[in-house]
């Protein structure tokens, strides 16, 4: 029935490389005076899918309708489910309950004062972990306080409080779908790899033609954006849930309902702690880039320092971020691994049992009221802020008066001597052969299917007219991550060999990945200005995490007996390293090849915005005209290059991971 | 020996994995190991003929891969057979629907599993009144009901602890007094205390039997230790490769095994505490009281408790059947041919 499999496989591939390659580069050298379309795809040949997209997008808000009601007043809907409890979350935590519009608004109800959130984050801390982590969230908060960024925080953080929620009870209700029926999974598998591929702006522009500008619009693409992790997290976790546990809920006949609710979430709570952490990450992650379409808050201010040059003003919003995300990364960690609770010993008084409730809803209304008389109390005194903007403005201006010469020579030495060589070399390449090789390097490495996938994918982007800028965006990817391995790569293997210098360098790969990737370019701007160079270290500093994790873990998890069995044959350390280590960890480094480039990929078109020509300035542009077509044919250009090293990468793995036994 | 009514009947019951595993079972109507392969199905349950009795500690024993817990979970339908037919108490399970299996299971059926399987959100109340819960019964109730078994198991004291507070030993506690709330008639013991450490497994398996002298239920209990399986059963079924080698009593087995890879289990076990005097006796056809004999055994008695009694003796014991009438005469020679032999 099935046949024999192994001996298919066993197709002679090196000559065929070898006439392939040998071809590609005649072709590529000689061919251009005859075959001028294999070089510069005609513009008469170009598959206007934009057009087609973007008078679907037309038709859809004009005149589709569902019956009952349009697709206006569908999406209408949606965002008044969104803005309600928005509204409200805002006016408790930022401007107070409001009667009235505009600047003629009188204030009902001032908001929850500052040293009560402070007290409630605090309680949260120490209730998940300990009085330490309430120290750590409660001097983040204090910090927003005294730099004056509260009033933007709040907007951000009620932002976030409203799409966590949606986020992940729509990424759970996914996921158990899938989880029930196979069908659904196999629908959706593929859906989500293309969301977590394709650009975040590419999510704006539809987004942005829906539902309008405003912070509705932002909530809503951070929902989508945050919800994949949530789907797959719990697709894994019910799956991976020991079979006894499901075995369990049949024998004592629990229906399905009973099942669901009673069995299978409760029993997976702590891997769905992860995916609610993944939720809120992703969710500050958007903070900025939602700002685009109408977020305020933090966000915003980071966007427009950027965009005014101003250093201090950008740095302290953008650092607001950062000690936003951290105290809330802590803190859902926190709860994630927080142990069941313990018995109680015998009926203690109510204050005994909730003593955080209690005591942070003391603090609400305490200092509520105490706020009405002594305006302190409600809102920080902007007397009492501090600034560092200035500190950072002269900082930069330091650096760049005194070693200008040297940025500046290291700038254009590597741009003259690799970037600008390296990018020639690739633009150069007709699109022809680099489909050929591509489908040669998924035929080699996955078989038919794969070398099918490579093919139809790149070459939908010569079809849309995009091959010169997705080029570009190769060059500028895969430049970015050499270096990022060239750096990373070493750093993991140095901290998997000292078990020392470990927790100090997971310490700062952690912090690394907390930061949104916008924060990056801020520094980045202001030390090499704009351009393909400014853009590939932000990239570097952005992808290099997984680069050293998981060369780190690939070599920390390599067999103690295979160690032992070199050192006891002789090896010196460094043949232990080379012959038995690295050897054994390469496909999970390769895995954290793939990371690094999906990171740099989704990098890159952030980097957009300091002058980059590739895909990402396409989404940009697309997104500053709200051309849905094009915003979308772009994004699904970055995705389909993303999904093409993924694709080729993980299947490298998998067959080095059979040769080598480990499965 | 009297026939007890048969709880649990299973009847040619095969269970195959792989596709199209039910058009391949009808031609042949059963097909051998080597058909099943080349068909690139696997028989995890291979036409199985057994009958539990009413109040019997059954016991399948097979190693890892021999389709034990396939069985088990057929048994009480966690798995669809592929074929064959399953009475319990003289019903076809395999054609209720499932709303009635979902009753029965609620109401007559309990299960041990291997791990444990407790919800690590609920405490050792929570958990033994779960099942209770999933019926519906209202909390004082069920939690009255559940306080009951929790003391049978011997965990009074803890009904407020969370199962990570509890060691192995007692983690297996709560499961068993979870699948006895509701009072099941047949329990189905999966591996229960394959998971736990030798000691503890001993004091455990004491446990379970002082816990079923006093409830008298019908048992299916799969093991992969030959020693327990011994220990514990009425009677033992062999599995292997999907087939049971064997079903007998203990005794059955190591005096007549009915395969080679029955007798590869027997020949290590010690003799001297499975054979019973009964079994290895000489009998004697009528009460000829000619004979000296230095006392009297009950045919039940394992060997090793008169062990100590025959060296002693210089003559013969008399065994008595329940009836205290003498069936047979027990001699030095006869315990020790038994044990040297093999």
């Amino acid at each position: 029935m099935s046949g024999t499999p192994i001996q298919q496989t066993k197709t002679p591939l090196l000559p065929v490389w070898v006439a392939v390659l040998g071809f590609s580069f005649i072709f590529t050298a000689f061919a251009k005076p005859y075959v001028p379309w294999a070089f510069k795809f005609p513009r008469a040949w170009q598959w206007l899918l934009k057009d087609d997209i973007s008078r679907f997008m037309d038709w859809l808000v004009d005149e589709a309708s569902f019956g009952v009601f349009t697709f206006t007043e569908f999406t209408r809907g949606i965002a008044w489910v969104v803005n309600l409890p928005y509204e409200v979350t805002r006016s408790l935590l930022s401007t107070g309950l409001l009667q009235g519009q505009g600047s003629d608004a009188i204030q009902l109800l001032p908001p929850i004062s500052w040293i009560a959130i402070i007290a409630i984050i605090m309680a949260l801390g120490a209730y998940a972990r300990d009085w330490k982590l309430a120290v750590l969230a409660g001097a983040c908060f204090i910090y927003l306080s005294v730099f004056g960024q509260w009033q933007s925080a709040m907007i951000t953080l009620s932002s976030i409080v409203i799409a966590v929620p949606f986020g992940v009870g729509g990424g759970l209700m996914l996921g158990l779908f899938g989880y029930r029926w196979r069908w659904f999974e196999k629908i959706i598998t593929p859906v989500l790899d293309l969301m977590q591929s394709v650009p975040i702006f590419a999510y704006l522009v539809p987004i942005l033609f829906l539902f309008g500008f405003g912070p509705v619009s932002a909530i809503i693409a951070t929902i989508i954006y945050a919800m994949p992790p949530m789907v797959r997290i719990t697709f894994l976790a019910l799956r991976s849930l020991p079979s006894d546990v499901i075995d369990l809920g049949n024998m004592i006949g629990c229906t399905r309902r009973q099942m669901t609710w009673k069995v299978l979430i409760p029993s997976a709570m702590p891997s769905l702690m992860v995916g609610v952490n993944q939720v809120i990450m992703l969710s500050l992650n958007m903070v900025i880039i939602a700002s685009m379409i109408g977020a305020g808050g933090l966000g915003f201010d980071v966007l427009s320092s950027l965009r005014r040059l101003d250093i201090g003003a950008g740095i302290e919003s953008g650092f607001a971020i950062v000690v936003l995300a951290i105290a809330l990364d802590r803190l859902s960690q926190a709860f994630a691994k927080k142990s069941p609770a313990t018995h109680e010993d015998e009926q203690s008084s109510l204050l005994k049992r909730y003593p955080y409730s209690i005591t942070s809803l003391t603090l609400v209304i305490v200092t509520g009221l105490l706020g009405l008389v002594w305006g302190a109390f409600q809102i920080y005194p902007e007397s009492w802020t501090l600034t560092t903007g200035s500190f950072w403005k002269e900082t930069v201006t330091y650096i760049n008066i005194n070693y200008y010469d040297q940025l500046e020579g290291v700038k254009t030495f590597l741009l003259l001597q690799v970037l600008i060589p390296f990018k020639r070399a690739l633009l150069s390449l007709p699109w022809p052969v680099v489909i050929a090789i591509l489908g040669l390097a998924g035929w080699s490495l996955g078989g038919k299917k794969l070398a099918a996938l490579c093919i139809i994918l790149s070459g939908f982007i010569v079809l849309v007219g995009l091959w010169e800028k997705a080029m570009i965006t190769v060059y500028l990817c895969g430049i970015s991550v050499i270096i990022a391995s060239l750096i990373g790569m070493p750093i993991g293997i140095m901290a998997a060999e000292r078990p020392k210098l470990w927790p100090f360098v997971q310490a700062v790969i952690d912090t690394l990945q907390t930061l949104p990737s916008f924060v990056y370019l801020m520094p980045v701007v202001m030390l090499f200005r704009v351009g393909d160079f400014a853009a590939m270290i932000a990239v570097v500093a952005y992808a290099i995490a997984p680069a050293i994790r998981y060369t780190a873990h690939g070599i920390r998890q390599v067999n103690p007996d295979l160690v032992e069995a070199g050192i006891v044959s002789g090896c010196t350390k460094g043949q232990v390293l080379r012959k038995i280590k690295l050897k054994l960890a390469a496909p999970e480094i390769f895995l954290g090849l793939n990371q690094t480039i999906m990171l740099a990929l989704s990098m890159l078109v952030i980097t957009a915005l300091v002058g980059t020509r590739d895909l990402g300035q396409e989404v940009y542009i697309a997104l500053a005209k709200a051309d849905t077509g094009r915003g979308i044919v772009a994004g699904l250009s970055v995705a389909f290059i993303a999904i093409i090293a993924d694709r080729l990468i993980t299947a490298g793995v998998k067959r080095s991971k059979a040769r080598l036994g480990l499965t | 020996m009297s026939e007890l009514p048969a709880k649990l009947v299973c009847k040619s019951l095969w269970k195959i994995f792989g596709t199209g595993a039910e058009t391949f079972l009808n031609t042949p109507p059963s097909p051998d190991e080597n058909a099943l392969r080349s068909a690139g199905l696997i028989g995890a349950v291979r036409d199985i003929n057994l009958s539990v009795h009413d109040g019997e500690i059954f016991v399948i024993m097979g190693l890892s891969g021999s389709g034990k817990s396939t069985l088990v979970r057929c048994m009480s339908r966690l798995i669809e057979p592929t074929a064959g037919q399953i009475l319990f108490d003289g019903h076809d399970l395999l054609s209720a629907d499932t709303r009635t299996m979902v009753d029965i299971r609620r109401h007559k059926m309990g299960m041990v599993f291997q791990h444990f399987a407790l919800l690590p959100h609920m405490t050792v109340l929570g958990n033994v009144a779960f099942p209770l819960e999933v019926q519906g019964m209202e909390r004082g109730a069920r939690e009255v009901r559940a306080r009951e078994v929790i003391e049978l198991v011997g965990l009074e004291g803890r009904e407020d602890y969370y199962p990570r507070e509890l060691s192995g030993g007692q983690q297996q506690r709560v499961g068993i007094a979870r699948s006895l709330a509701v009072e099941p008639e047949l329990w189905f013991l999966d591996e229960p205390f394959s998971a736990l450490d030798p000691l503890i497994r001993r004091e455990m398996q004491d446990e379970f039997l002082r816990i079923q002298s006093v409830l008298r239920k019908t048992i299916v209990f799969i093991t992969h230790d030959f020693d327990e399986a011994i220990r514990l059963a009425d009677r033992v079924a062999i599995m292997k490769d999907g087939i049971i080698d064997q079903i007998g009593t203990p005794e059955q087995l190591v005096m007549q095994p009915a395969t080679d890879y029955v007798a590869e289990f027997t020949r290590d076990v010690s003799r001297a505490k499975v054979l019973s005097a009964g079994v290895i006796m000489t009998p004697i056809s009528d009460d000829t009281s000619q004979h000296d004999f230095a006392g009297k055994v009950s045919a039940a008695t394992k060997i090793i408790d008169i062990a100590e009694a025959l060296k002693d003796a210089a003559k013969p014991f008399a065994v008595i059947d329940e009836n205290n009438r003498k069936i047979g005469v027990l001699s030095r020679e006869d315990v020790f041919d038994v044990l040297v032999k093999s």
